[in-house]
């Protein structure tokens, strides 16, 4: 099936090469993932990724980025996010000091025209200069159509934006252009690859969904949390990396405010290795459970069932107490 | 690795069954979808699953529905024709059918497929047949059976009923023995078409019929519910108010014209050094609304209030803040009640302590001014829910006046029809002088219109 991809020495021949390269950047994939990049590159096409806070959404962006040893360009969305935050603006300051600069210089340019006419058109040659590419001041849009080599294009948390923005980045993810009135139409040297994250707090528009493919990161299963913590945290106890894993799957099951994310296992594994431990026991667990619930309702509702989770976690992971 | 042209005729027929299971697939995603299939072909189902995955399914409603249509589809496509004849019980004991035929035409064809109980090209027939007869329009279970005899009859049972009626009038014991043998043959044909027609209606028409039926039950009299409904329609009031909570949730600015707003001009303008090109003006916030909303509770009027508060409560976010009040005879405040259980069983408790007896405005009003009209506000939107039949009792419509004048605004919903407004003891045309807006309210849908004015400071 290579024979109809297009020609190159890109890296991402095949679905598996995918896999392999982002676990080799420390990203511990599942088969949608790996297929959502894959196609991304091929279709040529910004994936809208996901999912709940600290499953690895933004990770994602920055592993592509080292794997392809490309460079990452995040914007991070906010109310009010606007245009000349995102795209360009010119730089003011510069344009200001030039003219000042050039106000001695003024007579030569114009020189031995008399009249108004003459002089105007004179200056005109000149007009253009102020808004040309020196005085454009690039920001994260711009920045990824211009780098030479391509890019990761990181759009972190699209949801936390206006709707006008969204409706703003059709342009860009689309043709992968952006249209600046006073120079023209920029376009892609290379194409870069686009990742929007959100967190789903609003609503996001149809016209923005039908661009982007759409991949949704849950919490992993059992298997691959494994896999991403002893990724992540090398050198963990492999007894101690089973009752974890499986202590935390438990917690998620409970009727939490804020169930802990693949992030906070990752802390906690840390938190448990920096502290020596083999084997989980109740009071260590209670100890260290800010680290994986945030909320003090959660804490307390979690703090009940203690017991049984670390029994249940260390039965998995057949260690005795 | 499948070609362009093999490969789009499966996929376009995927895409309708997507379409059929609710999925909006548009014509640059089917484009995305055949790009997809080209590059990953449809060797491995798993890919191809994640692939269309990613193109077609965009929440995680649709996710759903695409995995199960996905499995529906391609699980058929997959067994191909040994699915759709599975042997039946009881089928090895026709097994060993007699030779020939003797009919002509298609009908001499199936007559030979049944009698060989050659199961595969049945099998093979039945679809060829089911293409022609264009089983993928099918859209309501009512028309099972019309596709069903269609398909039958494109594959030749009619000739079969003839030949077995020209059996059966031969007489002899042979021919009659044929006839009964064919007979039983047949049903079996009938049944697993009408089985085959029943899984396409399944994967291509489900979604339709379930929107279908939504749309239906939006502008349907919440009075005249049936109970099996009730559970669709919250589900179907949650969504509603999920939408217009998204759309309502941000704070909102309206600009004020004529009043710059000078300190953001002069940032805006910093660049040609304060010189002010670009006017920045002042800005209003649009407040979220504060709500009391007083439903009445008595028999007529009680569906329109569970699922006016329904509504009320899943918006939550898109309003700063609420207050529920209930009453038939007098009144009392169900706030607490609604926000600490779900409103259904709420509502039975509310119902439980309130609401029995006759309803009487001017003595409930009374009990509000007593002890709520103090945290009215100039901010408040006071929501009347009832039909303003007081039983004759005094209207009170004094008390209307003075919540009208401290309030922002009143709006009375009322569930009957306005041509019965103002007969008998309906006191609405006393009342309405003091609202703001009086409004026919008693489908979903009238209420989604009322909620969406108040939420838009129309009114």
């Amino acid at each position: 099936m290579d024979d109809v991809l297009p020609p190159g020495l890109s890296p991402l021949q095949s679905i598996d090469q995918v896999d392999r390269g982002l676990s080799a950047a420390g990203y511990i994939a599942n088969r949608q993932i790996s297929t959502a990049i894959y196609m991304a590159h091929h279709l040529q096409k910004p994936i809208l990724v996901e999912g709940p806070a600290g499953v690895g959404k933004t990770e994602l962006a920055k592993s592509v980025a080292s794997w392809m040893k490309l460079p990452l360009i995040r914007m991070q969305c906010y109310e009010g996010l606007d245009e000349s935050k995102a795209l360009y603006e010119w730089k003011y300051g510069k344009q200001l000091l030039y003219t000042q600069i050039l106000k001695d210089k003024i007579s030569s340019v114009i020189g031995d025209s008399d009249n108004l006419a003459t002089s105007l058109d004179k200056l005109h040659a000149f007009g253009d200069i102020f808004f040309s590419k020196q005085f454009l001041e690039p920001r994260p849009l711009l920045r990824a159509l211009e780098e030479p080599g391509g890019a990761v294009l990181l759009i972190d948390e699209i949801d936390k934006s206006d709707q006008e923005f969204e409706a703003f980045l059709l342009e860009i993810l689309s043709d992968f252009q952006v249209t600046i009135p006073e120079i023209g139409t920029v376009g892609a040297i290379v194409p870069p690859i686009v990742l929007l994250t959100s967190n789903s707090t609003r609503d996001l528009g149809d016209a923005l969904k039908r661009r982007c493919l759409h991949l949704h990161i849950g919490f992993p299963d059992e298997k691959l949390e494994a896999k991403i913590i002893a990724s992540r945290v090398p050198g963990i106890d492999d007894k101690l990396l089973k009752q974890l894993v499986s202590f935390v799957q438990q917690l998620r099951t409970l009727d939490l405010k804020k169930v802990p994310s693949v992030s906070e296992t990752i802390d906690w594994a840390k938190v448990l290795v920096l502290l020596h431990t083999t084997v989980l026991s109740v009071d260590l667990v209670r100890d260290t459970l800010n680290v994986l619930l945030k909320f003090e309702a959660d804490i307390e509702a979690a703090g009940k069932q203690i017991a049984g989770l670390t029994h249940k976690a260390r039965a998995d992971a057949g260690v005795a107490a | 690795m499948s070609g362009v042209a093999p490969a789009s005729e499966p996929l376009r027929r995927f895409l309708q069954v997507a379409r059929g299971a609710g999925l909006r697939v548009s014509a640059a995603e089917g484009i995305d979808a055949a790009r997809a299939v080209q590059m990953i072909g449809f060797a491995d189902r798993a890919i191809l699953k994640d692939s269309l995955g990613l193109i077609l399914a965009k929440t995680p409603e649709e996710k759903a529905a695409y995995d199960e249509a996905f499995e529906l589809y391609f699980k058929r496509d997959d067994l191909g024709v040994s699915a759709d004849d599975e042997p039946q019980p009881g089928s090895a004991a026709w097994a060993q059918g007699g030779e020939g035929g003797q009919g002509e035409g298609s009908g001499q064809g199936l007559g030979q497929l049944l009698e060989q109980d050659d199961r595969a090209a049945l099998a093979t027939a039945m679809e060829k047949a089911a293409r022609e007869s264009g089983v993928e329009n099918i859209r309501f279970f009512t028309q099972k059976n019309l596709y069903a005899r269609r398909i039958l009859d494109k594959m030749g049972l009619r000739q079969v009923e003839r030949d077995m009626e020209a059996l059966r009038r031969s007489g002899t014991p042979e021919g009659l023995g044929r006839a009964q043998f064919l007979d039983g043959r047949v049903d079996q044909l009938r049944d697993s078409v009408r089985d085959f027609v029943e899984r396409n209606l399944l994967l291509f028409a489900k979604g339709e019929t379930e929107k279908f039926r939504e749309e239906l039950l939006k502008s349907a009299r919440l009075s005249n519910l049936e109970r099996r409904d009730l559970d669709r329609m919250r589900v179907l009031v949650r969504q509603m108010a999920k939408k217009l909570a998204a759309r309502y949730a941000k704070t909102r600015r309206r600009r004020l014209r004529g009043q710059l707003d000078i300190r953001r001009t002069m940032r805006r303008n910093m660049g040609w050094g304060g010189i002010p090109f670009i006017t920045v003006w002042k800005q209003k916030r649009i407040e979220k609304p504060r709500v009391m909303v007083l439903c009445d509770v008595s028999g007529s009027v009680a569906p329109m209030s569970q699922f006016l508060l329904m509504f009320l409560y899943a918006l939550n976010e898109a309003l700063s803040d609420i207050r529920s009040f209930a009453f038939a005879g007098s009144m009392i405040e169900v706030s607490e009640i609604l926000e600490k259980e779900p409103v259904e069983q709420a509502i039975t408790k509310i119902m439980e302590t309130i609401g029995f007896g006759s309803s009487n405005f001017g003595n409930s009003f009374a009990d509000f001014e007593d002890a709520w009209m103090k945290d009215v506000t100039n901010k408040t939107t006071i929501i009347v829910l009832g039909d303003a039949r007081g039983n004759r009792t005094d209207p009170r419509t004094d008390i209307v006046a003075r919540m009208s004048a401290r309030s922002k605004r009143i709006i009375w919903l009322n569930p009957e029809y306005k041509s019965a407004w103002g007969t008998g003891d309906s006191d609405m045309y006393r009342y309405a002088p003091f609202c703001n807006l009086v409004t026919v309210c008693n489908t979903l849908r009238h209420l989604e219109r009322a909620i969406t004015d108040i939420l838009d400071d129309a009114v």
